[in-house]
């Protein structure tokens, strides 16, 4: 009987070339975008801005950051403390440094402080980290398009 | 002639790429969830050393400019003294880079009038920080028409603390 179908054998394939390249594409672009060190920015401190604020380079050696909220508490690291906490909370670090035979003074405390705070208790962050012989400070402001 | 044909002639040699699309996949959704955009940000230092008798005094070292920052109730900027002299325009903090532009007479880099000179910010305690910042970009610099950054005063520092 003449009406038997053909079978062919070959298996049906496509070209994933494309896919790959854009696969990879977007591997490399999400992890040079990635930055580890954002993670110190915390999304509730609406920083001011300033059209002077420009990256800091090379990055700070020993930075402490304190972050004010606009309720006037302390964040550093994962830990929320009132202004009251904070000086064992710098003890800490200042134990930290000495164990790297550091003096506090070699130490840079980066203040981010929301808009809404109070000056007084950035001062007041200021006045506790300096009697532990704190000396450098920074204050941290958003870069503002001109 | 007899054409001797090797066993393995004609066979497509393909390998199977699933592990890898699936890794690459895995590692697209890792970087995608840990990406945070967030605004470039940058520091101004300020100067606060522990004590005051520390070293020697510089004699070059012109007197502080004062800054008097006072608040309402409710935080918000009511008036803003440069020395005795009260800004009073609609911003004060473009009259006050005028002001420090006019004494600096933008002289500025190693050894110039803007190194040698000092701010000192009296700001009241309950002050939003944000106008401190707008007072600190003031007189710390301006961007000009080539939108470089031209530096003014570096030396920045807080009096002490007022109650309340």
């Amino acid at each position: 009987m003449f009406g038997k179908p053909k079978r062919t054998s070959s298996a049906v394939t496509f070209d994933m070339t494309p896919m790959i390249d854009c696969t990879f594409q977007l591997v490399i672009f999400f992890m040079l975008t990635l930055n580890f060190a954002n993670d110190e920015q915390n999304e509730m401190i609406r920083l001011p801005s300033s059209e002077l604020a420009k990256p800091t380079e090379p990055p700070w050696e020993f930075p402490i950051t304190l972050q004010v909220t606009s309720r006037n508490m302390v964040i550093v690291g994962s830990e929320q403390v009132p202004i009251s906490g904070l000086r064992s909370v710098l003890q800490r670090e200042r134990a930290a440094l000495e164990r790297y035979n550091r003096a506090p003074s070699h130490a840079t405390v980066i203040i981010r402080a929301d808009r809404y705070a109070k000056t007084g208790a950035v001062q007041e962050i200021i006045e506790i980290a300096q009697s532990l012989k704190f000396e450098r400070f920074v204050l941290r402001a958003k870069e503002k398009e001109v | 002639m007899p054409r001797i044909r090797s066993k393995g002639e004609g066979e497509r040699v393909t390998f199977d790429m699933t592990p890898m699309i699936d890794c690459c996949f895995q590692l697209i959704i890792f970087f995608m969830l840990s990406l945070k955009i967030f605004a470039s940000e940058g520091d101004f230092s300020i100067k606060m050393p522990v004590s005051k008798s520390e070293g020697p005094v510089d004699p070059t070292q012109l007197p502080p400019i004062k800054l008097r920052m006072k608040a309402d109730g409710s935080g918000r900027l009511v008036a803003l003294t440069m020395g005795t002299k009260q800004l009073s325009s609609s911003d004060p903090f473009a009259e006050l880079r005028r002001e420090v532009r006019s004494i600096i007479k933008d002289d500025i880099g190693p050894g110039s009038s803007g190194s040698k000179q000092e701010v000192e910010l009296d700001c009241d305690a309950n002050l939003q920080y944000q106008y401190v910042m707008r007072a600190i970009s003031a007189v710390s610099g301006y961007v000009d028409s080539n939108r470089q950054i031209v530096k003014l005063i570096e030396k920045i520092k807080f009096s002490p603390r007022r109650q309340g």
